[in-house]
This record gives structure tokens, C-alpha cells and sequence, in this order.
């Protein structure tokens, strides 16, 4: 699938990821599955309890595996219909034992765009404010995931040792 | 990965890397050191038009946030680029950036799937 990083060349950005790509369904439908807690937890993988609506705060068990043990929390922050949702969390909140809520949290932002006359949507994920996240939490990331991430934290390991 | 190694992980502080990149004078500095690699106080003093010691804050400013290391020359202090943080935060993004790409698949797969229209 086509998937676009945007990422400027000479000096990457550390505080920000964004995402750009198409879904064979019109926008409307698209809208449904991200701004209805029920449709989103489908697909993200959390089981969430309580409807979106701006300001509120959405708490979550996820269903992935390995992970289901963790409960996330939405701090939903604009709904502008069929366009725009956006929402606070602490990204990487995967140690059950570490209270995150004293630390920043980084944004979430989702955008459709219609497209080839309303058979497609373009939808754009912008995750933001990662460099006002402690680094030790972001280096932390590596050492809690023990699966995935063993490669990575081995190159890591080169780099600390 | 062994204890000691999942250790290694647990840096010592929490500084906001970012805070301390957030003044020119420290970007500056940042960027003659990249440039001419390990340098005293002195050296990097000179034409700037700012005194050793604040030069010297500056550096110990960006040493705390773990962006330089210092070490003694003689009776001079050197400082020089230490890139494990940054590369600690670029490396932290790519596995942010890879959670989002498997999740955008699902998002496709799950609207795209007509059973769920």
C-alpha cells in the first residue's frame, strides 16, 4: 500500500510523524470508522468505553496481544465532522507500573480529503510533540518491547554501551 | 537482552533534549562543533563576541541535556558532539512511525472490507 513519511531531508524532525493514504471508500465512511469509538477500537484494537466528544477523556483496554493487559486513555480534542478529529494521549504508556499522567502528551490529529470524485479518501495521521516527551521514556520504548524491538535495541545497546 | 543491557536503557535524567536546543546561541554552538569537530571554550569563544563563561554555560547547558561531552586537554576543556540522544529520539519516531503504518493498514483493511458497511 502506497504510504507516504514526510520527513525533511537535511534535518529530520524528531517531535513529528505524518502519514498520507487512500481508502477505496468514500469519505463518509471513513469518518464513521474513525470518529465512532466503536468503529476506531475495531480497527485500532481497542476496546473503548464511552463515545468521542471534544474535551472528553476516552479510556480504552487494548485487544492486541501481549498488550491487552494495558489501558489507554483519549483526551479528545476537536471533532469538525467528515474533516478533522484530533486527540491527546502519552504515547508509549506500555509499562502498567509507570504513571504517565504528569508528562506531556502528544497529539493525534486525522484529516480526509476527498477524492476521484468522493469513490476515495486521502486520509492524513499526524502524530506531534514527541520532543517535549522525556527521553529517557522515549529510550525506555526500546527496552519494553521485547519482541519486535530486540534488533533495535541491540543497535541501541551499541550506541548506549 | 540482558539486565544489564536493559539498563543501559534507563538514562539518567529526563531533561527535555528540546529545551536546550531552544536558544541560537546554543544552536550555534551545536553547529561548530558538528562542523569543526571537538573544540575548547576558547576556540569557541573567539569572534563570537560572548565571554568564555557564558560559553561555557551555554556548553554545560547543553551537557546536562546530554548533547556534548566535555574532557580535559591539558589545562583546556574540549567539548564535542555526543549523538546518542538525538539518535536515541530518531530512532524512537521510526518505531512510532512503524506502529502508525500497521495501524493505517487495518484502518484500510477494516473500512475496505464491505461486511462492516
Amino acid at each position: 500500500m502506497a504510504m507516504q513519511t514526510k520527513q525533511t531531508q537535511d534535518r529530520p524532525s524528531t517531535d513529528r510523524i505524518e502519514k498520507r493514504f487512500e481508502v477505496r471508500a468514500p469519505r463518509a465512511r471513513v469518518w464513521r470508522a474513525i470518529a465512532d469509538a466503536n468503529e476506531f477500537g475495531a480497527w485500532f484494537g481497542l476496546k473503548l468505553e464511552g463515545a468521542f466528544a471534544p474535551g472528553r477523556a476516552v479510556r480504552g483496554r487494548l485487544t492486541i496481544a501481549k498488550y491487552d493487559h494495558l489501558t489507554l486513555e483519549l483526551q479528545i480534542e476537536r471533532i469538525d465532522p467528515e474533516h478533522y478529529f484530533s486527540y491527546r494521549w502519552h504515547p508509549y504508556a506500555i509499562d502498567p507500573k509507570v504513571d504517565y499522567s504528569t508528562e506531556p502528551t502528544t497529539l493525534v490529529e486525522f484529516r480526509l480529503d476527498e477524492m476521484e470524485g468522493g469513490t476515495s479518501t486521502a486520509v492524513t495521521i499526524v502524530e506531534s510533540g514527541f520532543d517535549r516527551i522525556p527521553l529517557a521514556r522515549r529510550a525506555e520504548a526500546f527496552r519494553m518491547n521485547d519482541a519486535g524491538w530486540a534488533s533495535q535495541a541491540k543497535k541501541l545497546a551499541q550506541y548506549v554501551a | 537482552m540482558s539486565p544489564s543491557r536493559a539498563a543501559a536503557f534507563k538514562l539518567p535524567d529526563a531533561a527535555p533534549l528540546f529545551a536546550a536546543l531552544g536558544d541560537t546561541r546554543r544552536l550555534g554552538l551545536l553547529g561548530r562543533l558538528s562542523a569543526d569537530g571537538p573544540l575548547s571554550i576558547r576556540r569557541l569563544s573567539e569572534g563570537t563576541g560572548v565571554t568564555r563563561q557564558a560559553v561555557t554555560r551555554h556548553l554545560e547547558a547543553l551537557g546536562r541535556a546530554g548533547l556534548v561531552r566535555d574532557a580535559r586537554r591539558g589545562r583546556e576543556r574540549v567539548f564535542a558532539l555526543d549523538a546518542k540522544r538525538l539518535e536515541i529520539a530518531r530512532q524512537y519516531l521510526d518505531r512510532v512511525a512503524a506502529q502508525w503504518d500497521a495501524a493505517a493498514d487495518r484502518l484500510k483493511a477494516f473500512v475496505e472490507d464491505t461486511r462492516h458497511h
